[in-house]
């Protein structure tokens, strides 16, 4: 694993190595230099299996971290790829023509995230919602309890509690 | 309908749902309006319970054979298999599965339901035949349960469908459903199950919250 | 009589031509999968186009998971795959343990793989007699509930619950096996074998299932790694697959078994392929009960989960369900709250890209039967 971290760096900025278990790299790479370095690791390091492909929200940076853990059966190894792209205007490169299922998560990231991947098929395509018409709902500025209140008339009289004062009073009423 | 809404509601038509012309085997042309040419856009009447022993006796048969639709909707549908299976054998006391709304008389909502399929729900509902009865399983179905702050799934299900009987439980074991099912027997001799009456009634009201969340509605506006 | 294609190769199909259908299949759901439906155009009995849609049972759990604690979102967690709940939670607990950097005690970890064994066992009992029901062959599914519903009885009695159970926490386990458990399993196991010969009688040998399921849904096997296919459905093309094997987790290195393979990759070769993880199930369990240590620590020590803070990290976490490669990817932040957690199943390809691919010329009447063997469950696509 480590040889092909060497190589790699060799060829692609990367940064940000870590071994998060034996096996399981994760690095971070510009996101301009995404297609070439995951096409090469597909073509010549045999990472031939798209596992995950998500994103992360990472709003206090103002940035959408995408994921992307490749798998090799050969060698029994994980790389995970994180690149960073800017919340205002999300698009990254569309990688439909490596993996075939890989259109299908661009539709979800599209719905759920508002990440575009021009070109991708379908991916304007309503994938789990209908008629959805707030700001897509895995951004973390989206308030789902919030929405949930003003939505689905909440019943009346169902309380709900913070955990750990909730238990603190039940399990030491007198401190 | 008005015109603005008419509009409102294209927008979310599929296509073969549009106002389109369509050539027939002799060359003619034939104008379809298909949410007008295929749907009854009359709205339904309320069926006022005949009086006396025959209502009684009616009651007696309609709920010795409860006929349920086969549609799980949500966690517990993993238990309504059991419950036709030897060991609960639900048909012993008159329920038994069928697989469309035409022939049922009692909806299981088997758990959470987001709003697309909520729409289907309600279709369902609406093409049964009367009398017809819900029974709601699961906290989810009563204030939310598990998710009560979704973005998707809804909370109180009678605010969409009046409901007979529910089913308390995170999921409702089988012998709680077969509880369940005396239960409505129960209501529906004592003559209190009338359910699809109200929701006549209150039509309005019912629409509405219905409409609220599911935004796309796209459909006549009963039993499309 | 074939569509024609436009200039991005998808065929152009006009309704109006008289020529095509439009149907929808479900989302009410023939037998054993999930709600989803598919929009199929047939022109015959013949599928031209076919196209799934999810999100009936879309409850946004990622979403849910930002506003739970790492131990609130144990419940919430288990509610994700209906059918087989345990692998969540060995899959939420093991990559929080790896984020917090918790050993766990092996005791439990014994336990753990039981629990997994017993969970893969009771959906295998469901699936394998129900994948005959799609064929209209109904009664295998009705022995097969009865069955399932013993192993069912002993999750009750070893952890309270007959669907979901909650008996994996990060740490350990919540309890050892009660006083003699091992013999009411073992009794139960015999009864599943026994009722597993009549299986292999009614449905592997009934001429009418194997003409049925033979020589259709044939995935081809340059198919497997660009789909993401995993589980039964790749072992039932030949291609070595077995997340247990290959990155052995729990103690699954010290138990003997090998990959369930079969060749012909049609609809019949995986059915076979899940018949033949029933008898692996059923042995593994033996092995697994008479290797494990009769008692022992089985829950390490951990912060009070509701103040625990996780350290910064990622992980991905996998195992083997029995549909195939069942896989967390967890961020943590450093606070009490889960930056990130995303689940991907083995449906999520299975469901969407293969199966709109596979159905294209096919009957109408298979569609059920390659839907079934390709064991789509959509909550797991959706979440
Ligand atoms: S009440 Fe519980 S079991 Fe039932 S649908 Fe809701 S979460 Fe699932």
């Amino acid at each position: 694993m480590n040889e092909l971290i060497d190589h790699i760096k060799a060829r692609f900025p990367i940064y940000d190595v870590i071994e998060s278990q034996p096996g399981q790299i994760f690095v971070s790479l510009e996101a301009s230099k995404l297609i070439p370095m995951i096409t090469s690791l597909k073509t010549n390091h045999g990472f031939t299996v798209l596992v995950i492909f998500t994103a992360v929200d990472w709003i206090e940076d103002d940035k959408f971290q995408i994921t992307y853990v490749l798998n090799n059966p050969k060698e029994k190894q994980d790389l995970g790829i994180r690149v960073f792209i800017h919340r205002d205007d999300a698009t990254m490169e569309s990688i439909h023509h490596l993996w075939k299922h890989a259109a299908t998560f661009q539709r979800e990231l599209k719905e759920m995230f508002g990440i575009d991947f021009p070109g991708s098929p379908g991916v304007d395509d309503p994938f789990l919602l209908e008629g959805w018409d707030n700001i897509p709902p895995m951004r973390r500025d989206f308030d789902t309890k919030k929405y949930s209140e003003e939505t689905y008339f909440p019943r009346p009289g169902r309380e709900t509690n913070d955990p750990a004062t909730f238990m603190k009073q039940m399990l030491y009423p007198d401190d | 309908m008005s015109e603005k809404k008419q509009t409102e509601q294209d927008k979310f038509l599929a296509p073969e749902n549009k106002k389109h012309t369509v050539i027939g085997p002799d060359g003619e042309e034939i104008q379809v309006d298909p949410l007008n040419d295929y749907f009854c856009t009359d709205l339904p009447k309320v069926e006022a319970p005949y009086k006396g022993v025959l209502e009684k006796f009616l009651n007696w048969a309609r709920a010795e054979s409860l006929w349920v639709l086969s549609y799980g909707t949500g966690c517990g549908s993993i238990e309504l298999p059991p419950l036709f299976s030897p060991r609960f054998d639900a048909y012993r006391f008159g329920v038994a599965m069928r697989p469309t709304p035409r022939q049922s008389g009692v909806l299981i909502i088997s758990g959470y339901l987001a709003v697309k399929t909520l729409k289907r729900v309600i279709r369902s509902y609406e093409q049964m035949q009367n009398p017809k009865y819900v029974i709601a399983l699961g906290s989810c179905t009563i204030n939310g349960g598990m998710y009560w702050d979704s973005y998707n799934t809804i909370n109180r299900l009678d605010h969409y469908l009046p409901v007979d009987v529910y089913i308390a439980g995170c999921m409702p074991r089988p012998e709680a459903i077969l509880a369940g099912f005396n239960k409505l027997k129960e209501r529906i001799k004592s003559g209190n199950a009338e359910g699809a009456n109200e929701y006549i009634e209150k039509l309005e009201w019912y629409k509405a919250n219905q409409k609220k969340i599911i935004k796309d509605w796209n459909m006549p506006t009963y039993n499309w | 009589m074939f569509p024609e294609a436009d200039e991005q190769g998808m065929p152009v199909m006009d309704l109006d031509s008289q020529k095509y259908i439009k149907i929808w299949q479900g989302p009410n759901h023939p037998g054993v999968t999930g709600n989803m439906s598919l929009e199929l155009t047939i022109s015959g009995d013949e599928i031209m186009h076919a196209k799934t849609h999810v999100g009936y049972l879309h409850r946004g759990f990622e979403k849910l998971f930002e506003r739970r604690r790492y131990i609130q979102c144990f419940p919430t967690c288990i509610r994700m795959c209906v059918p087989e709940p345990d692998i969540n939670e060995y899959n939420l607990a093991r990559g929080t343990e790896l984020l917090a950097g918790i050993d766990v005690p092996p005791m439990a970890d014994w336990i753990r793989m039981l629990v997994l064994e017993m969970a893969r066992l009771q959906v295998l009992l469901r699936m394998v007699p129900g994948q005959a029901g799609t064929i209209g062959l109904g009664l295998g599914a009705q022995w097969g509930l009865y069955y399932r519903e013993l192993i069912l009885d002993r999750f009750e009695e070893l952890t309270g619950g007959r669907i979901y159970h909650m008996y994996i926490l990060p740490g350990g386990v919540r309890g050892l096996l009660p006083d003699g458990f091992k013999d009411r399993l073992e009794d139960n196991l015999k009864k599943v074998e026994s009722f597993m010969k009549d299986i292999d009688r009614l449905i592997y040998s009934n001429a009418v299932f194997k003409k049925r399921t033979k020589g259709i849904g044939i995935i081809p096997n340059d198919w497997i790694e660009p789909y993401g296919i995993t589980g039964p459905v790749a072992r039932a093309a030949g291609y070595q697959t077995d997340i247990r094997l290959d990155y052995p987790y729990l103690f699954y290195n010290q138990l003997e078994f090998d990959y369930n393979l079969e060749h012909e990759s049609d609809v019949f070769a995986r059915f076979r392929v899940r018949r033949k993880d029933v008898d692996t199930t059923v042995d593994l369990l033996r092995q697994i009960m008479a290797k494990m240590p009769d008692k022992g620590d089985f829950k390490a020590e951990t912060p009070n989960v509701l103040h625990w803070k996780v350290p910064k990290g990622e992980t991905i976490v996998r195992c083997e369900s029995s549909r195939g490669e069942y896989t967390f990817y967890m961020v943590a932040d450093g606070s009490m709250y889960p930056r990130r957690i995303n689940l991907r199943g083995p449906s999520y390809t299975h469901a969407v890209a293969v199966l709109e691919k596979l159905l294209i010329n096919a009957n109408i009447s298979d569609v059920s039967p390659i839907m079934v063997s390709l064991a789509t469950c959509p909550p797991e696509i959706e979440r």
